[in-house]
């Protein structure tokens, strides 16, 4: 007896739920040798406008959590995602036509950067932060603090986890909230971190993944003055010359875009490009 | 106005009750007269509401809706911890909503406790309607807000402070109480003496709005028979709610209001305002009281002597979405003022 498959459809993760996109609109997604695999949500620039707003009401709790306690939150994501290796190798074999091996391959890359960054949690402050040399009884000490709601175009070549992961996890490390728009053709590992992200211990709204057209949202991504950092990493194919003059309306930090298989590789600077530096005074001693 | 509107509206308001009501404003009568309104089909009520909140309005409407609902809002704030400089900026706010845009509309009142009147009153200087048509009103919250549970001559006092100070409204609330355990008449008596309490040294009257704090009435059928009591002893408004419970304002219970006013206008040819207050936090859920009212009483009750949202969050979501349909990208918080 043949049995009738049950594919399944691909939500947006907004706020730590999974809703449609308000629009209505799905897009097919196809494997790599065109046969059809799922619906995805189209998300429209208004799921872009509520993924700031839950952003934005996440941002207190994780930028106020320890350091320590982030960094053991963002460990736990990669204990998850080696619990749910065989899914994603299973989806990048499908969607990248690339073989077992390499999509193996890139899974283990994906878990290794969540570590290497849950690692940097408690750490980058001690190596961004400085105690400044004063004349006078008194500290002079620079923190990095985290930016705030981070716009992410997630890179759209290249492994679809892997280039994902990379976007998104040194801008959590700092406890920024993160708005991110998936790999267009390729976002079932994107939603299906998702599912990771809303049964790990990240609280909802900390990251929130859109699927869709990165053209579309981008331009109001960038121009939302609620926004603080667009990492524009994977918009090279997009006009970015003219997201970087609207984000810069509302002085919103930008970071440029980046080819090739290297982009977005692993480096304290991009924990750091997402983080404010606060210089205060504190006195020696009242001895 | 037909020829019996007219024989109403050359009544007093005493004279009118009596007429409706048959005899005087006791227990009996107004048991009589309230329990035989038609009762009201819930379902049919929460359906029309739902219905008259899926209107889809945008661009130029929108924007209309946005500056309509500013000039529509009493700027509230109602703390236990609220201090002179707390009321001052909420006065600064109100008459400068959006300091980046100066065509953006002044709100119509202040809405604050009564001992703080003398402060909003002195803020707002020369902008302070005091019974003119321009500037922006002074409303205050008396008779033993939130609960009313006080002594008649404790509530009238309360009023008569407010009004000395300055008040250009008074929002009383009902005693819940009397009026679930069926003291009708102790409920309209209250309304009746505080409106006397309203009347200013020169003769005039400060505006009344009664809240019936529908939340604590239980049944749509109870609304509008308090929306009805309230509007026979003489309230100029009814308000739905303190703010200090939830629900507060709901759709369906301002729809419900609002169709006793309707009626009382059918009947009377006299206008009542209507103040849904509490629980309305977005621009979204003010543009569908926005089509209510247009679509129940007409658009002639969208004026702030007939219409008012009690709200505080309210504004700086509006003022959000004004600056997107500006600018043309989204706004944020660091963009309005913190309140």
């Amino acid at each position: 007896m043949t049995r009738l498959a049950v594919p399944k459809t691909y939500k947006l993760y907004i706020g730590g739920k999974f809703p449609r996109s308000e629009s209505g609109r799905v897009y097919e997604i196809r494997s790599h040798g065109g046969d059809f695999l799922a619906n995805a949500a189209q998300a429209s620039r208004k799921d872009a406008r509520d993924a700031v707003v839950a952003a934005r009401s996440a941002l207190g709790s994780w930028a106020g959590a320890t350091a320590y306690n982030r960094g053991q939150v963002l460990y736990r994501i990669a204990e998850l995602l080696e619990g749910r290796r065989v899914q994603f190798i299973d989806e990048i074999v499908q969607t990248e036509g690339v073989t077992t091996a390499a999509a193996s391959a890139q899974v283990d890359e994906a878990i290794d950067r969540w570590v290497w960054y849950a690692g940097w949690a408690d750490k980058y402050v001690q190596v961004a932060g400085n105690a400044n040399p004063v004349s006078g009884p008194y500290f002079n000490i620079s923190v990095p603090e985290p930016t705030g709601v981070v716009a992410i175009i997630a890179p759209q070549s290249g492994g679809s986890l892997l280039g994902l992961v990379s976007a998104v996890a040194p801008a959590l490390v700092a406890g920024n909230t993160v708005v991110v728009v998936a790999n267009e053709t390729m976002p079932l590992s994107a939603v299906s971190l998702g599912e990771v992200l809303a049964t790990s211990d990240v609280p909802g709204g900390v990251v929130n993944i859109l699927t869709g057209s990165p053209a579309e949202m981008a331009p109001w991504l960038a121009s939302h003055a609620d926004v603080n950092a667009i990492d524009l990493v994977g918009a090279g194919d997009l006009d970015w010359v003219h997201l970087q003059i609207d984000a810069a309306e509302t002085l919103t930090r930008v970071l440029q875009p980046e080819n090739g298989p290297d982009a977005a590789s692993p480096s304290l600077a991009r924990i750091v490009a997402f983080t404010e530096t606060k210089t205060i005074w504190h006195t020696k001693g009242l001895i | 106005m037909t020829s019996s509107q007219l024989a109403m509206a050359q009544l007093n308001t005493g004279e009118r009750a009596l007429a409706l009501l048959g005899g005087e404003a006791t227990d009996a009568n107004l048991r009589r007269y309230l329990h035989g309104i038609p009762g009201i089909d819930a379902v049919g009520l929460e359906q029309r509401a739902a219905d008259l909140g899926t209107r889809s309005v945008k661009t130029s409407s929108k924007k209309w809706a946005l500056d309509k609902i500013i000039s529509l809002i009493d700027l509230t704030t109602l703390e236990g911890a609220d201090t002179p400089g707390k009321v001052r900026s909420l006065v600064g706010k109100a008459l400068t909503p959006d300091p980046g845009d100066p065509a953006c509309p002044r709100v119509a009142a202040v809405c604050v406790y009564g001992d703080l009147v003398p402060i909003a009153v002195q803020a707002l200087g020369s902008s302070h309607a005091a019974g003119t048509a321009t500037g922006i009103n002074v409303a205050a919250v008396a008779t033993a807000f939130p609960s009313g549970r006080a002594s008649l001559a404790v509530k009238l006092a309360d009023v008569g402070d407010a009004v000395t100070a300055g008040a250009d409204e008074i929002d009383m609330v009902i005693d819940r109480g009397a009026f679930l355990s069926g003291r009708f008449g102790q409920v309209y008596d209250e309304i009746v003496a505080v409106k006397e309490a309203c009347k200013r040294a020169d003769g005039s009257y400060a505006h009344l709005k009664v809240i019936l704090e529908t939340g604590e009435l239980n049944t749509y059928d109870n609304v509008r028979r308090a929306s009805w009591l309230a509007i026979l002893a003489g309230g100029d408004f009814i308000k739905t709610s303190t703010g200090k419970m939830a629900p507060a304002a709901t759709l369906p219970v301002t729809l419900s209001m609002l169709e006793v006013v309707r009626d009382w206008k059918r009947l009377t040819g006299a206008r009542v305002g209507v103040k849904p207050a509490g629980g309305i936090r977005t621009s979204k859920d003010a543009i569908k009281y926005i089509v209510t009212v247009a679509e129940t009483v007409g658009e002639e009750w969208l004026t702030p002597s007939l219409f008012r949202f009690g709200a505080s969050s309210l504004l700086n979501d509006v003022l959000m979405q004004r600056q997107k349909m500006t600018t043309g990208h989204y706004s944020g918080p660091d963009y309005v003022t913190i309140d």
